[in-house]
C-alpha cells in the first residue's frame, strides 16, 4: 500500500501533515465509503480520483479493511490557540449542538469521546485543522457529498463559518483519550436535538451496527 | 421547342441536384418494424444467448466508457468528450422512449454504427468512432442493439453538444465525411487464416484501437495508411504508442500468450497498462474470451514492425536525479532499476521508459496510479503521485537519470517538457 502511504504517512499515519488525514484505525465502512466517493465523483480531489479510478469495489473494501485494522499511536495534537471564551463556545457546540438550528451535537454520532462509531462514522480527533475546515467547507458548498440523506451537508450549511473555524481549531487541539478506538454502541440520544438520519451510516438510528 | 426542352432539362437537373443534396445531407431512415421473438422456451433460451452475445460485444467495443458519466447510470450518456473543436456529449443508449433508443429499430442502430447517421438522418460527430465501427457486421450490430434494448431505461436527457463554429454545422460534418469517411464492410483476407481475420475484425472494428493509437491531422482525421502508428490522444496528456515500432509498443517480438495476458489482465511479464489503456482493459478487453484475445494478439503480432533504433540523443546521468531516485523511487523500483516482478515494473531496459515521447513517463511520476483491478489481477500494486513533492525541475532530473542509468540510453527530459505537460492538465 505504498501508493497510499506516500501521502497518508507511514502505515496511514499522517504526521504533522497540513492536509492529508490519518487513515490508520478509521472505521472500515467509513474508509470504504470515502474510497468509493472519490472514485465515483461524490468527493473531489484529483489526486485521489486518479489513484482510485481503476480499482474495483472488492479491492477498495480490502484496502479499507487493511488500514482500519492498523492500531497505531497518535502523534501529539496541535497546541491550543483559542481563548478561554472561544474554547467554551466550541465545547458547547461540540457537546450540545444547537437545538434552535436543529444542529445535533458532534458527540451524538461521532461518539462520546469523539473517537467514532463503527463501522461508518469516523473519529474527529487527531486530524489537521485545515483538513476539517476543508471538509466542512466542501459540504457547505456542495463539493463533497455523502449518500443521501446527507446529514453532514445539513449540519455544515447550518453552521456559520466562524463557528466551523472554532470547532476545527478546538478538535485539532484535543488530546486523544486512552482508548482511541471507535465505539460499537452509542448511548441513547440525550440532547435537545434528535440524532440525524444519515444515508452513509444507517445504523445511527439504532445506535449499534 | 428546343428552348422549352432546354428549360425542362435545366429544371430537371436543378431538382435532381436539390434532391441529391437533400438526400446526401438528410437521408431519413426507412422504418422497418422488428419481429419480436415467439414465447416458446427454446426461443427464450435463444434470446438469452443472443443478449449475452450483445453484452459481450458491448465489452469489446467498450461502449460504456464513453456512454456513461463518472458514477452515473450505465449507458445513460452525458459524458463530455473533449475535442480540439469543442465538446461532444455522449448520448443515452438505454431504451428510454424519449431520451434513449426506445423508439429505434435495429436498422436505425445499424446505420448509426455503419454510416454515422442518426435515425432522423442527422450526421453524427466522429468523436463516436464510426470510422472504425463501420466495419462491424450487421448481425453483430443487431445483437448489440438487442442487448442495449434489454437494459433498464434511464430517463436522462441528452446534453446538446458544445462545438465551436464552424464545426457545429451539418455542412461542416458533411464536408469532413466527404474527405475522410466512407462506410466500409469488413472483408476477410484470403491470404490469412480465420484466427487472423477474427483478430483483424476485432481490432479494426469494435476494438477501434486506431482511434487512439494513430495520430490525427489538423481536422482530427486519421489516415488509415498510418493506422496504429502511434499518436497523442487529443486533449489529453497521454501518448498512445505505436504498435508498429519495437521501440514503442510493437508486439512482433512478444509471445502470443503474453499479449493475451496484457490485454486480459492488464499485466504481462515486465509490462503493464496505464492511463487510457488501463481503462480499455478494465472495462473492455478483460472480458473477452481467450480465443478472441489470441486472435487479436496474432493480428497485432503480425503487423509490420520497424526494428528498434535509438531515438534521439543520450542524456548524461544526473547527480541530483540520482539523489531523488534514491529517496523516492528506489524502495520500489530497486537500486538498479530492477523492480519487483509482478509488483513494481523494472525501469532498466523498459521500452516504455525509453520512448522518445516522454508524455506518459511524466504522467506516471506526477499522478502515480494503480494498474487496473481486473479478474486476472485483482490486487494490483500502485505508485503514489509525486506532483506535490517534486517540482518540474526535480521531475526532469529524476527522469533524465532513469533514462541514462543501468544501460538505459535515451535522451534527457527537460524542465520545459514537464511544465508543458503539467500545464496541459485536463484531468
Amino acid at each position: 500500500m505504498r501508493a497510499c502511504t506516500g501521502c497518508h504517512g507511514e502505515n496511514g499515519r499522517a504526521e504533522g501533515n497540513v492536509y492529508f488525514p490519518r487513515i490508520a484505525g478509521k472505521p472500515a465502512g467509513y474508509l470504504y465509503n470515502q474510497l468509493r466517493n472519490f472514485r465515483d465523483g461524490r468527493r473531489n480531489y484529483a489526486l485521489m480520483t486518479g489513484m482510485l479510478a481503476l480499482l474495483s469495489d472488492g479491492y477498495l473494501q480490502e484496502i479499507a479493511t487493511h488500514f482500519s485494522g492498523l492500531d497505531l499511536p497518535y502523534s501529539p495534537s496541535a497546541p491550543m490557540t483559542l481563548t478561554a471564551a472561544q474554547q467554551t463556545q466550541a465545547h458547547t457546540l461540540v457537546q450540545q449542538g444547537d437545538a434552535s438550528r436543529q444542529i445535533a451535537a458532534c458527540t451524538e454520532c461521532h461518539g462520546p469521546a469523539l473517537t467514532g462509531f463503527a463501522p461508518h462514522v469516523p473519529g474527529l480527533l487527531g486530524l489537521p485543522r485545515d483538513y476539517i475546515n476543508a471538509q466542512m467547507g466542501a459540504w457547505k458548498t456542495g463539493q463533497r457529498h455523502a449518500r443521501a440523506p446527507d446529514c453532514m451537508a445539513d449540519i455544515a450549511k447550518a453552521l456559520r463559518t466562524d463557528e466551523v473555524a472554532l470547532i476545527s481549531s478546538w478538535l485539532s487541539s484535543q488530546a486523544l483519550p486512552r482508548d482511541t478506538h471507535a465505539v460499537t454502541r452509542l448511548p441513547a440520544p440525550t440532547g435537545a436535538t434528535k440524532r440525524p438520519v444519515c444515508g452513509s451510516a444507517p445504523e445511527l438510528a439504532q445506535g449499534r451496527p | 421547342m428546343k428552348r422549352r426542352f432546354g428549360l425542362w432539362m435545366l429544371a430537371t437537373v436543378v431538382v435532381a441536384l436539390g434532391l441529391g443534396a437533400w438526400w446526401f445531407l438528410f437521408d431519413p431512415s426507412p422504418s422497418i418494424s422488428e419481429a419480436g421473438p415467439t414465447d416458446s422456451v427454446a426461443a427464450l433460451v435463444e434470446r438469452g444467448a443472443y443478449l449475452e452475445r450483445g453484452a459481450y460485444l458491448a465489452r469489446a467495443g467498450n461502449c460504456m466508457a464513453c456512454h456513461t458519466t463518472q458514477g452515473g447510470e450505465p449507458y445513460a450518456g452525458g459524458r463530455a468528450i473533449e475535442t480540439p473543436f469543442g465538446t461532444v456529449y455522449s448520448s443515452n443508449l438505454t431504451p428510454d422512449r424519449v431520451n434513449g433508443i426506445g423508439n429505434w429499430t435495429s436498422v436505425d442502430f445499424w446505420r448509426a454504427l455503419h454510416e454515422g447517421r442518426a435515425p432522423d438522418g442527422r450526421l453524427l460527430y466522429p468523436a463516436f468512432p464510426y470510422t472504425s465501427f463501420t466495419q462491424v457486421s450487421q448481425s453483430d450490430a443487431d445483437a448489440l442493439f438487442a442487448y442495449l434494448r434489454s437494459l433498464p431505461a434511464v430517463a436522462q436527457a441528452n446534453r446538446p453538444h458544445a462545438m465551436r463554429w464552424p464545426y457545429d454545422s451539418q455542412l461542416a460534418l458533411a464536408a469532413w465525411r466527404t474527405l475522410y469517411f466512407k462506410p466500409t464492410v469488413f472483408q476477410n483476407d484470403p491470404a490469412h487464416d480465420a484466427q487472423w481475420n477474427r483478430g483483424a475484425y476485432l481490432v479494426r472494428g469494435l476494438g477501434h484501437c486506431s482511434a487512439c493509437h494513430t495520430s490525427r491531422n489538423l481536422l482530427g482525421a486519421i489516415d488509415e495508411r498510418l493506422a496504429l502508428a502511434g499518436g497523442t490522444i487529443p486533449m489529453s496528456n497521454w501518448y498512445a504508442p505505436s504498435l508498429l515500432k519495437a521501440a514503442e509498443a510493437g508486439l512482433g517480438q512478444w509471445e502470443v500468450a503474453d499479449i493475451v495476458r496484457l490485454l486480459g489482465t492488464g499485466q504481462a511479464s515486465n509490462a503493464s497498462v496505464a492511463g487510457p489503456m488501463a481503462e480499455v482493459v478494465l472495462h473492455g478487453t478483460q472480458y473477452l474470451t481467450q480465443e478472441d484475445l489470441r486472435a487479436m494478439a496474432v493480428y497485432l503480432k503480425g503487423l509490420p514492425q520497424e526494428s528498434a533504433q535509438r531515438d534521439g540523443g543520450v542524456a548524461a546521468p544526473s547527480a541530483i536525479g540520482a539523489g531523488i531516485y534514491d529517496d523516492q523511487c528506489a524502495q520500489c523500483h530497486g537500486q538498479q532499476g530492477e523492480g519487483v516482478p509482478g509488483a513494481y515494473p523494472a525501469l532498466a531496459g523498459n521500452r516504455a521508459v525509453l520512448m522518445r515521447n516522454t508524455t506518459n513517463l511524466v504522467q506516471m511520476v506526477l499522478h502515480g496510479g494503480f494498474a487496473p483491478a481486473t479478474r486476472g489481477n485483482p490486487r494490483p500494486f500502485g505508485m503514489p503521485p509525486y506532483q506535490l513533492v517534486l517540482d518540474d525541475k526535480a521531475v526532469a532530473a529524476v527522469l533524465t537519470h532513469v533514462r541514462a542509468s543501468w544501460g538505459n540510453q535515451a535522451g534527457a527530459v527537460s524542465e520545459l517538457e514537464v511544465s508543458r505537460y503539467r500545464a496541459r492538465e485536463t484531468r
